[in-house]
Order: structure tokens, then sequence, then C-alpha cells
């Protein structure tokens, strides 16, 4: 076809030159290099976290560990006072956060015009952007005297659980929102058109074939969201009732402590606890058992996934 | 310019939305100046066709005539697509299919519809078949069980997944998948199906397999099938509708309109219109 292609062939064109294969070698250990060095960063942390969670649980007396709470400075670490703090505080942030999030993810994603879409989603990532701290004042200034005392008489007018656990839900809602979005959102539309052509209304056809369909990507959110809700701290150091909530409880409208505001407590030094003895170590002891928890939810997740998960 | 030689036939005694109060001899559809727009892009214009009743009815044409287009406002499937709008008119058994108060849902409830792709839902083979029915209000498992038995049959599938009915759907290969498509649309017992493309991603043997199909089930269904394969709209249909497309000067846009309906034989032996005869013919397209 072309002359100057046929009388001109040399197989020299198809060489592959010596300085592109040292440069395509170059990047490969570039980009090798960044991902051990997230898995060596990654290690790290939980060896530092383990070896210190290790140093406290032999060296603590056993039967501080389950005590009348959590005072460290007295040397009082009571586990269960945190761990039933954080149950709590999540608990009362999923009841929030499940129904308005899966709410929204559905409205956007099956209900809702283009043009209304784009105009509240970008709301909604405002949402995730406001810092923790903001959230945190903002439940101790307006949800707890408007909302939670408005309801329950005698909950507790400066800090508690409720308040806390309900602004870690706003959190949480932008989470489990956007992610459940994109789930219900990749499902395909030909999917929804089988269910259409058959019949259906919006309402079935969302939840007997889209949600079924992307249910990996919901309990993915609901995981995230769960997570978050757990790991969450400045929300529940400032809202909660922090050092004052040491004290075993199980009263949602009472202060409380969780594993989280616990370990802020430790490192912001608002315990009273100096140097590096016993108590200091109890930090990543806590954050050693706040490690565990997220683990296992993840595997437990995917777990969950792996067997209700329809392929589409 | 418009040569669609439909037959005209009297629609005397039609009534309702019931298919049952309409004569033999009423078209099962009937559209005047149908076009369709997609914002501000005229997909289809002047489409007046009559689709009569136990036919299987072939739209052609090359990519971008509107066939598929004109198919989906028989079962008001346009209305998914925000952007889309339908103008003129497009009436079932005489019942202006867009009027206002017509609901879309119960149309496709009697119109159903095989897509291109094939699109079981990721659930059992039985769910997929139950789906329909079940939305019908249908509970009682031994009135679902002999539905999903029949439609299997009735769609020639019920041999090969008789013993796995618990099974996903997704695991069948792509020919069984449709097959189980049209199963699912019969077994909601519907008047007419459309077919959209329903072999363009299935093999021949497979392709061989649902038109047989077709053929067993046409004397109880009304059916519209859009295909690109010519030799297949040769094959399988009674009645033969060609499209194709119109390059509008100003906007350099493709608008497709409808060439010719006439009966297959004529179409693809002695067409009246010449464009019809460059497709047929392989000319063009």
């Amino acid at each position: 076809m072309t002359t100057a292609m046929s009388n001109k062939w040399d197989a020299g064109q198809l060489r592959l030159s010596p300085g592109r294969r040292r440069s395509d070698t170059r990047m490969r250990y570039v980009f090798t290099a960044a991902g051990v060095t997230t898995l060596l960063i990654t290690l790290l942390i939980i060896y530092t976290l383990f070896k210190d969670a290790w140093s406290f649980f032999w060296n603590v007396p056993k039967a501080d560990l389950w005590t009348i709470g959590w005072f460290p400075r007295r040397g009082m670490y009571d586990i269960k006072t945190l761990f039933v703090g954080t149950l709590m505080v999540t608990g009362v942030a999923m009841l929030i956060a499940v129904p308005l999030g899966l709410g929204v993810a559905v409205y956007l994603a099956e209900f809702a015009r283009p043009r209304v879409r784009k105009f509240l989603k970008p709301i909604i990532e405002v949402l995730a952007g406001i810092p923790s701290v903001v959230i945190g004042y903002f439940a101790i200034s307006f949800i707890n005297p408007n909302v939670v005392t408005w309801l329950v008489g005698g909950a507790n007018k400066a800090f508690n659980i409720a308040s806390a656990g309900a602004a870690v839900g706003i959190l949480t809602i932008p989470i489990i929102a956007s992610v459940t979005e994109d789930a219900l959102r990749a499902v395909p539309m030909s999917l929804r058109e089988a269910s259409f052509g058959l019949g259906a209304r919006r309402v079935p056809t969302t939840f007997r074939v889209v949600f079924p369909a992307s249910i990996s990507g919901v309990v993915a959110a609901l995981i995230l969201g769960v997570s978050r809700a757990i790991g969450e701290t400045m929300v529940v150091a400032i809202a909660a009732g922090a050092v004052g909530g040491g004290l075993f409880s199980t009263d949602l409208f009472q202060p409380g402590q969780t594993m989280t505001a616990a370990m802020a407590a430790l490192g912001f030094g608002s315990d009273q606890v100096a140097g590096d003895g016993l108590a200091f170590q109890s930090l990543f002891f806590v954050g050693f058992l706040l490690f565990l928890m997220t683990l296992v939810l993840n595997v437990l997740g995917d777990r969950l996934v792996r067997k209700v998960r329809e392929e589409y | 310019m418009m040569d669609t030689r439909v037959t005209v036939k009297s629609q005397d005694g039609v009534e309702g939305m019931d298919p049952n109060n309409a004569t033999e001899t009423a078209p099962v559809f009937r559209t005047r100046d149908l076009a369709v727009y997609y914002g501000d892009f005229r997909a289809v214009r002047d489409v007046n066709i009559e689709i009569r009743g136990q036919d299987i009815t072939a739209f052609i044409g090359p990519s971008g005539c509107g066939k598929s287009t004109v198919l989906r406002c028989f079962d008001r499937m346009n209305d998914l697509s925000p952007s889309a709008r339908v103008d003129g008119t497009v009436e079932y058994h005489g019942i202006d299919l867009y009027g206002k108060d017509v609901d879309a849902v119960e149309v496709r409830r009697r119109v159903g519809m095989v897509f291109q792709k094939p699109n079981p839902v990721p659930k059992s083979i039985y769910d997929n078949l139950a789906f329909g029915p079940r939305l019908n209000g249908i509970k009682k498992k031994a009135e679902l069980d002999e539905i999903v038995e029949s439609s299997l049959k009735r769609a020639a599938l019920w041999d090969e997944v008789k013993d796995r009915l618990k099974a996903s759907a997704m695991g069948l290969s792509g020919g069984q998948q449709q097959r189980l498509c049209i199963a699912r649309c019969i077994a909601v017992k519907p008047d007419v199906i459309l077919m959209d493309e329903p072999c363009s991603a299935l093999d021949p043997i497979a392709t061989a397999r649902i038109e047989d199909l077709m053929q067993e089930i046409k004397q109880d269904f009304t059916i519209i099938i859009v295909t690109h394969n010519m030799q297949q709209a040769a094959r399988v249909s009674d009645r033969t509708a060609f499209f194709t497309t119109e390059v509008n000067p100003e906007s350099d846009r493709r608008t497709g309109v409808l060439v010719e309906f006439d009966d297959t034989q004529k179409i693809f032996s002695n067409p009246g219109d010449d464009r019809t005869e460059a497709y047929v013919t392989g000319r063009f397209g």
C-alpha cells in the first residue's frame, strides 16, 4: 500500500532501546517502593501499638482492668466502661446515620431528578467536610440543649452519650450515603429495565432488584460507617463527658467515656497523667483493642459480603 | 414519500385497556405521526404504522434509524430517560398510550420486553420467573411453581434448568439467559412481547433456538422484533417495517424515518421503495 513501508522494512524498528528498557525498569522500582513503603508504615504502626499494649497488659494488675470506671491516674483501667461507652455512642450514631444515609442514597440514586442530584450531592459532601471539632461543639451548644434535654427531662444538661452519639451520627451520614449511592448507581440500567419491563414500579424495583444487586456495596458502606463512628474522637472528647464520664454507666443520657476519647485525654494530659508509666501505656492498650475491633468488623463484613453477594 | 402501505382495518368495539375486548381485526398498535425527541434532538419522526395481533413484525434498518426508539414507545420504556419526549400518538387497542390517565406500569404488564443484552436479575432462576407474578400479587407457592414451570416449558428451557431452579440465573449461558428473559416475560401473561435485538449477543445456535421459540409462541402473543439481521427478519417475521436515517442538511443530524411497511415476503422480494431495495440487497447499510 504505502511504498515507503514495504521498501524500507527493517527489523531494527522493533528493537527495544536500552534507554527505554532502563526507564521501564526504573519506573517499576519507583512504584514497588511506594507499595512497600505503605506496607512498612502499617507494620510499624501495628508494632508500636502492640509493643506498649503488650507491656501494659503484663504489668497491670489484672484486677485493675475490671473496676468501677476508667480513672488511669488512680490506677483504674476499667475496659468495660470504655467499651460500653463506645458501643452506646456507635449505636446512637447508627440509629441516626443508617436510615438517613441509606435514605439519602436511595433518593439520590433512584428518585432524584438529575438537576436535584447535581444540587444536593455537593451539599452532602460539604457535610462530610465539616471538621469534627465543629460538630462536637454543635453537639453541646445545639443538640444537647435543644434536642436531647428537651426530649428527655432527666438528661445531663452539659454532656451525655446521646448527644455525642447523635453528632457522630451526623458525621457518618455522608460516608454511608456516598458509598451506598455509588453502589446503587453501579447497578446496570439493564437490571432496572428488566424490572420496569415486567411492570414493577420504582419502589419494588429499588428494593427487590437494585438494592439486592448492590448489597456488597451497601454492607461496605455500613461497615465503613460503623468504623468511622467507633473511631471518631473529637466529637466524643468534647460532648460525651470525657474525663468526667469515667464512671461506669449504661445510661445514654449521662456522661460517658469512649475508647477514643479516653486515649485523647491521656494524650492531651487532661487526665493529669505524666511520664510514660503504666497509665500512659494504657493508651496503647486501648488503641490496640480499637484496632482489633475494626479489624474484626472488616473481616466480618468481608465474609458477609461474599455470602450475600449477588453478581451482576 | 412515505410509502407505508398499512392495512387499515376497522377497530369497532375497542374499549378499555383489556385486550380481550378488542376485536380480532383491530390493530394492536397504531401510531400517528409519532416522533421521539431526546432533548432537542429528534431521533425519529412521522412514524405511521399499524401492528396486527398474532403477527411477528420485524423492524429493520441501519443503526440510528430509530427502530428501537419506536419499539420503546410501545411499552413506554422511553419514560425512563428523563430527556425523552414523545410527539404524536401511540394507540394500544385504540387507547392513547400516552394519555394523561394511562399508567405506564399497567402498560408494561401487558406489553413485555426482551432486551438486547440478556438481563436476568442476580437472583435464582426461580426468583427471576416468579418476579413478575409476585408483583401481580400471586403469593401461593403452588401457583408460583406452576407458572414458573409452564413458562420455562414454553421458553424451551425447562429441561435444562429444572434441577437447578434455585441456582443463580447468572450462571446460565447467554442463550439460556435470553430464553430465561423470554420465559420471565411469558410468566406475566402479556398481550405483546417486544424484542429489542434479542439475538445480537448470541451465537448462531442460540439464535436459532430463540427463532424457533418465537414461532412456537406467536399464536399467543403479538411479537415485534427489532433486528440488525435481515436474514432473521426474513426467517421469522410475517410483516417487516424498514426504517432508515435522513440527514438534516442544516444541523447535519440524523433522524429516523419509516420507509416502508409490508408483508415480509414483499419487502424482501419486491420492495416498493428504492431505499428498501438497496438495503435488503446489501447495497447500503
